[in-house]
């Protein structure tokens, strides 16, 4: 059954990823791109990365969808037609595609247990991560304490992508004389009162997500993305304007670093107690415990940096749409 | 006939890339490129969760009475890749607009034998 739901959802995305080549109206374009990342969400939990499906879900659909329409809303939905050579294109794609296909039979076969893949590092994750860190969900584990070091390179670059975004667009410290106009979706009724009314559970969510990540899928990555999200749609329901009164761009730029500030100085802990560098079995008595506390503190560096980074960039962009819009 | 199924997933993948491939080759929009790339890394991401796939096992997650897990490592590892993917494609569309700003288009073949303004 599973083999069958994998089967199907596997043919679906290849023909909206085929639809996409061929559709000229780049609104389309984005909204088959939105379904396209569902259907990967949903094809991640049949094959059991609920983690993964989670940061897809609302990654994917949610927050790239809403920048790639505030981009077109700028530069127009229309693509002219490619002067392109697609006969050249076309040869290529098979030259490669033929090589890497040729390549797959040499491939470990796919779900065997013992794959070479399996066999290295990931069974000592498996066996000994619910003792040693003290947690059920071993993504969490491995993201949040093994592999620390990664989660920490990683959040900084998401910092770093915000300051490129910053400096190449630039985001106001406050509000100015643009957003004086009232806007938002003033007729659409249905969708303000439903906006209302899931606004505050998508929060609440959020902190769920955030908070019960070590226990469940979930963790600062996914919450973070959740949080912005709601905000995100309290600024395209209610006016800019409004959600800039909530959280202003600002405060937005300066949460960004706090959060991989409070990762780093974890790390600087541990190492004032005399150990490694995010090594967070000193920073209580038991190992586990100390585990625990470190775990959440840098989940919730992630959270705060990646909330901060997607509402500043969407600050960002919407903040040229109004501008164009004002022009 | 099972030589199909247990390479399928890997050749959609290969399907999928290749189909990212050939929009940023032939696209002539910016954004519409963005998009194939987008879809390019949504390939390799899904590579990754299909080798850590387990045929019988379940979500690494303990539980009770389950003795096979997946293998958590190809999650976390594309778990941090998908939200770093997002804000590089900012990055990205955000130099969309400033070639937007600059060129007054977005369409390849127009702004190439422009002179350089910015």
């Amino acid at each position: 059954m599973t083999v069958l739901i994998d089967l199907i959802l596997l043919a679906m995305l290849v023909i909206t990823a085929f639809r996409i080549i061929y559709i000229k109206d780049l609104f389309s374009v984005v909204m088959l791109f939105g379904i396209y990342s569902f259907l990967c969400a949903a094809l991640f939990v049949t094959l059991d990365a609920v983690d993964v499906a989670f940061t897809e879900a609302s990654v994917g659909a949610g927050i790239s969808t809403v920048l790639m329409l505030s981009t077109i809303a700028i530069t127009g939905r229309k693509e002219k037609l490619s002067l392109h050579s697609h006969t050249f294109a076309t040869l290529i794609v098979l030259l490669t595609g033929g090589a890497l296909i040729y390549g797959t039979f040499d491939m470990p076969l796919f779900g065997l247990a013992d794959n070479p893949v399996h066999e290295h590092v990931a069974p000592r994750y498996i066996e000994t991560s619910p003792t040693e860190i003290g947690l059920p969900n071993m993504v969490t584990s491995v993201l949040a304490s093994y592999r620390g070091f990664d989660t920490f390179g990683e959040t900084v670059v998401v910092f770093a992508a915000a300051i490129g975004v910053f400096s190449l667009l630039g985001v106001r410290g406050k509000p100015t004389e643009l957003l004086a106009q009232e806007q938002g979706l003033t007729q659409h009724k249905v969708l303000r009162v439903v906006a209302k009314i899931s606004i505050p559970l998508i929060i609440l969510f959020a902190l769920y997500v955030q908070f019960h990540g070590d226990f469940g899928p979930g963790g600062g990555f996914q919450a973070g993305v959740i949080a912005a999200a709601a905000f995100i749609l309290y600024a395209l329901t209610f006016s800019l304007r409004k959600a800039v009164g909530v959280v202003s761009p600002r405060f937005v730029k300066y949460l960004a670093p706090v959060g991989v500030l409070l990762y780093a100085s974890v790390g600087l802990v541990s190492m004032l107690n005399g150990a490694n560098f995010l090594d967070y079995n000193v920073l209580a008595a038991d190992p586990v415990d100390g585990q625990h506390y470190g775990i959440i503190i840098i989940e919730l560096g992630v959270g705060i940096t990646v909330f901060s980074v997607m509402l500043g960039i969407f600050y960002a962009f919407a903040g040229q749409v109004e501008k164009a819009n004002v022009q | 006939m099972s030589l199909i199924f247990e390479h399928f997933n890997h050749w959609v993948v290969v399907i999928l890339m290749m189909i990212g491939l050939y929009i940023v080759i032939t696209a002539n929009n910016l954004v519409k490129k963005v998009v194939g790339l987008n879809i390019f890394q949504s390939a390799v991401f899904l590579m990754y969760i299909t080798m850590g796939k387990v045929v019988g096992g379940t979500a690494p997650i303990l539980a009770e009475g389950v003795t096979q897990y997946s293998n958590p490592l190809p999650h976390v590892l594309i778990l941090t890749a998908i939200v770093v993917g997002v804000a590089t494609t900012a990055v990205g569309l955000s130099l969309v607009l400033r070639i937007k700003s600059a060129y007054g288009t977005i369409e390849e073949n127009e702004f190439q034998n422009k002179e350089d303004v910015i």
